[in-house]
C-alpha cells in the first residue's frame, strides 16, 4: 500500500496540492482524474520523489517511502521520454542494468515484452524513428522491464489506438494482479470507468471524491426517470426534486424507494405509463458532480 | 486470500535497495562510451586524426627527406672530385673542365666543380644559378661554439606548445560539448525522470563525467602513442629529443584537467533544457578552456608566464608539460601545479554536483547560476 498523506506543494503562489490524501492499494488499479492543472502529474512526481512536497508524506506500508523502493517503482513521466537515438530494446536492457538486472536476461524479458506490447520488429530502431503510438508503447515497455513492485502511470493511455489501449490494459491488469498498487492518470474518463478498481478524482488540488467506482455511484443521489402519455407537470406536486421536464418526460430525485414508487402509482392513475426506473450514473455525472 | 497473499508477500520481499553507487555509475557511464563510439560523428573524426597524426609522425620526415634528398648530380673533374660534399650529391666524374661546362649546359648535371683561383682553389659553375646549398656547403665559415647547450629551441618550444594546446583545446572542447548536449537530451526528454527515480543524481552525474573522460582519456592516449611511435621511427631525423617526458606530463595532467572540465560543461548544461541554449550556458566553461591556448600561443616564449600559467589548474596541463621540456620546472614547483589542480577538480565537483542537484529536475525556461546558487 503506497499511502500520500497530507501533500502541499506550491509553485511560486499558486497553491498546487492543498492537503492531498489518499492510498494506493495492492493488487488493485487506481484510476486518479482530475481536469488540467488539478495536480496529477504534481503528486505523482511527489511519489516517485523527483519532487520535494512542501509538507506531508508519501508512505509505503505506513511508513515514509524509501529511496530503495521508488527504485523498484515502474514510472511513466507526463512528458515521454528515451534517449532519442538509442534503439528501444537497448534503452530498455539499460535501465534494467541501472535496477541491477542481469543484462542478457533483461535483453530477453525486453524482447517478450516488445513482443506483448506489438513492437517486437521496431525492438532495434531508434526510438525517434517511431510513430508516436510506438514510442508511447516503449515508454510503457521502459517502466515495466524491471519487474516493478509498482507502478506509477502519467496518462499511459494518451496517443494509444484501442487496441494498444487493450494490449496495455492486459500488461497493467498482470502487474496488479500479482500484488502491486497500479496509479494511472487519465482524463479519458470512459477508459477509466472500465479499466479502474478505485478512482481518485482530484480539483485545484484536492481529493473531492475516492473509492470503487460502485461507492462513487451510491454517493450520487438518486434519480428516476418516468416517461408517461400524458404531461407530467403534476410530479412537482408530488414533493420530489424535478431535475429535467419535458411533456410525457421527467426526471426527479426522490429521498426514498417509496416516494419514487408513489409518484409512478399516481402516473398509472392518470394514464399509460412507458418507462420507469432509476437513472444509472456515470462516472461522467460524478466527476461533473464533484467538481461542480 | 491466499494466493493474493502468497504474491503480495512476494512482491513485499523483493529487496527494495537501490542498486550501489559504483554499479549505478558504470552502467551510466557505460552508456556515455558506447554510444558515443558507435557514433559517426565520434569515430570517423577520432580516426581520420590519428591516420593525419600518423602520416605526420612516421611517413612525414621520411618523405621530407625523400624529396629534398633526391641527390644533385654535380659535374666534376678528376682534381675537384674530392673537393665536393659527399651528403646529398651525386658526383659525375668527366675528362675536362670544358666537359664540365657542357654539362651543366646540356643539363645533366645540377652544377659544376672546376679548379679555380685561391684561397678556396674551386669555382662553381652554375647555368643561370648555382645550389645555394652547394656554394654554402664549400664556403668557409667561422668555428661556432654554443654554450647554452640546455636551452630549447624556442620555435620547438612554440610549437610543442601549440601541440599540447591545441590538443588539450580539442579534446576538451569536444568532450566538454558531448557531457553538456549528453546531460541536456536526458533533462530535454524528461528521461532523467525516470532515471532519478532509481539511481541519486550523484551517480548519475559521476557515471557521466566518467564515461566523457575515458573517452577524451583513450583518444588522447592514442594521440600521445602515435605521437611517441612517430618520435621512436624517426629518432635522429626530428630534433624533438626529450619529449616523452613532457608527452607522459601531458597525459596524467590532462585526465585531471578533464574531470574538471566535464564536471562543469555538465553543471552549466544542467541549468538549461532546451539543446539550442547549450552555447548560451557553457560560453564561461568554454573560456576558461580557450584560456591556456590563447596564452601558450602568446606567451611561450616567457619563462616567468610558462612558471605563472602552470599554477593556474586550466593551463597547467599545457604549460607544466611545456617546462618540463625546457628543463625550467624543479620537481616541488611541478608538485605544487599537481595539487592546486586536483585541488581544483575536488572543488569542481564538489560544485558541479550542488548545481547539477539543484537544477537537472527544473526544466522549462533555462536557469540562470544567480536562481541556482541563491
Amino acid at each position: 500500500m503506497i499511502s500520500v498523506v497530507d501533500l502541499n506543494r506550491s509553485f511560486g503562489t499558486a497553491h498546487v496540492l492543498k492537503d492531498l490524501s489518499f492510498d494506493i492499494a495492492p493488487g488493485r488499479m487506481t484510476g486518479f482524474v482530475g481536469g488540467n492543472g488539478a495536480g496529477k502529474t504534481t503528486t505523482m512526481r511527489i511519489i516517485l520523489g523527483v519532487l520535494e512536497a512542501d509538507s506531508g508524506q508519501v508512505l509505503h506500508d505506513g511508513k515514509p517511502i524509501t529511496a530503495g523502493y521508488r527504485a523498484h517503482i515502474g514510472y511513466m513521466p507526463e512528458e515521454r521520454g528515451l534517449y532519442p537515438k538509442m534503439s528501444t530494446i537497448d534503452q530498455l536492457v539499460f535501465l534494467g542494468d541501472l535496477h541491477g538486472r542481469d543484462r542478457r536476461e533483461t535483453r530477453t524479458r525486453g524482447m517478450e515484452l516488445l513482443e506483448r506490447l506489438g513492437l517486437a520488429e521496431r525492438a532495434t530502431s531508434p526510438v525517434e524513428e517511431l510513430s508516436l503510438g510506438n514510442q508511447q508503447r516503449a515508454q510503457i515497455a521502459a517502466a515495466l522491464i524491471h519487474d516493478p513492485v509498482a507502478l506509477i502511470l502519467d496518462e499511459p493511455f494518451s496517443g494509444l489506438d484501442p487496441v494498444a489501449v487493450d494490449v496495455t490494459l492486459e500488461v497493467l491488469r498482470d502487474v496488479a494482479d500479482a500484488g502491486a498498487p497500479v496509479l494511472f492518470s487519465s482524463h479519458q474518463l470512459d477508459l477509466v470507468e472500465r479499466l479502474c478498481d478505485e478512482l481518485v478524482i482530484i480539483a485545484a488540488g484536492e481529493v473531492r471524491a475516492s473509492g470503487t467506482r460502485a461507492e462513487l455511484l451510491a454517493t450520487a443521489d438518486p434519480v428516476w426517470e418516468l416517461e408517461a402519455d400524458a404531461d407530467t407537470g403534476w410530479v412537482r406536486g408530488m414533493g420530489v426534486r424535478v431535475e429535467e421536464f419535458d411533456g410525457g418526460h421527467v426526471r426527479f430525485g426522490a429521498d426514498s424507494e417509496e416516494q419514487a414508487q408513489a409518484v409512478l402509482a399516481e402516473a398509472m392513475t392518470r394514464g399509460v405509463v412507458h418507462r420507469f426506473g432509476p437513472v444509472t450514473h456515470s462516472l461522467h455525472d460524478i466527476f461533473k458532480e464533484t467538481l461542480a | 486470500m491466499s494466493t493474493t497473499t502468497n504474491t503480495s508477500t512476494h512482491v513485499g520481499t523483493d529487496d527494495h535497495r537501490r542498486v550501489s553507487f559504483a554499479h549505478a555509475v558504470g552502467v551510466v557511464a557505460r552508456r556515455e562510451i558506447v554510444t558515443r563510439v558507435r557514433s559517426k560523428g565520434f569515430l570517423v573524426p577520432t580516426l581520420i586524426m590519428l591516420g593525419i597524426l600518423l602520416l605526420l609522425a612516421v611517413v612525414g620526415p621520411s618523405v621530407a627527406s625523400m624529396i629534398a634528398g633526391s641527390d644533385d648530380t654535380i659535374a666534376v673533374t678528376v682534381q675537384t672530385q674530392d673537393a665536393l660534399p659527399e651528403d646529398g650529391y651525386e658526383p659525375m666524374v668527366v675528362g675536362s673542365e670544358q666537359e664540365v661546362r657542357d654539362a651543366v649546359l646540356a643539363g645533366d648535371a645540377e652544377a659544376g666543380l672546376i679548379p679555380g683561383p685561391a684561397p678556396l682553389g674551386l669555382t662553381v659553375i652554375g647555368e643561370r644559378e648555382a645550389p645555394t646549398s652547394l656554394i654554402q656547403g664549400l664556403s668557409v665559415s667561422p668555428e661556432v661554439e654554443l654554450i647554452g647547450t640546455d636551452a630549447a629551441d624556442p620555435m620547438a618550444l612554440y610549437f610543442i606548445g601549440l601541440g599540447f594546446g591545441l590538443v588539450f583545446f580539442m579534446s576538451a572542447m569536444m568532450f566538454g560539448m558531448t557531457m553538456a548536449q549528453s546531460v541536456v537530451e536526458e533533462k530535454q526528454t524528461r528521461i532523467v525522470e525516470i532515471l532519478l527515480s532509481t539511481i541519486s543524481t550523484r551517480a548519475l552525474l559521476t557515471g557521466k563525467i566518467l564515461g566523457n573522460t575515458v573517452l577524451a582519456f583513450a583518444q588522447v592516449v592514442a594521440y600521445a602513442a602515435v605521437a611517441l611511435i612517430g618520435l621512436a621511427v624517426n629518432g635522429g631525423r626530428l630534433n624533438l629529443d626529450g619529449l616523452g617526458l613532457p608527452i607522459v606530463w601531458f597525459v596524467g595532467l590532462f585526465l585531471l584537467g578533464f574531470v574538471m572540465i566535464a564536471a562543469l560543461y555538465g553543471a552549466a548544461a544542467s541549468l538549461v533544457s532546451r539543446q539550442e541554449d547549450i552555447g548560451t550556458s557553457t560560453t564561461p566553461v568554454t573560456m576558461m578552456v580557450m584560456f591556456p591556448y590563447f596564452a601558450i600561443i602568446a606567451l611561450s616564449s616567457n619563462p616567468t608566464a610558462l612558471h605563472v600559467l602552470s599554477y593556474i589548474p586550466f593551463s597547467a596541463p599545457v604549460s607544466v608539460p611545456m617546462r618540463v621540456f625546457t628543463g625550467d620546472a624543479t620537481w616541488w614547483q611541478n608538485s605544487v601545479s599537481v595539487l592546486i589542480l586536483a585541488a581544483s577538480v575536488v572543488v569542481a565537483l564538489w560544485f558541479a554536483a550542488m548545481v547539477y542537484e539543484r537544477s537537472i529536475l527544473r526544466t522549462g525556461k533555462a536557469l540562470t547560476w544567480r536562481e541556482v546558487l541563491r
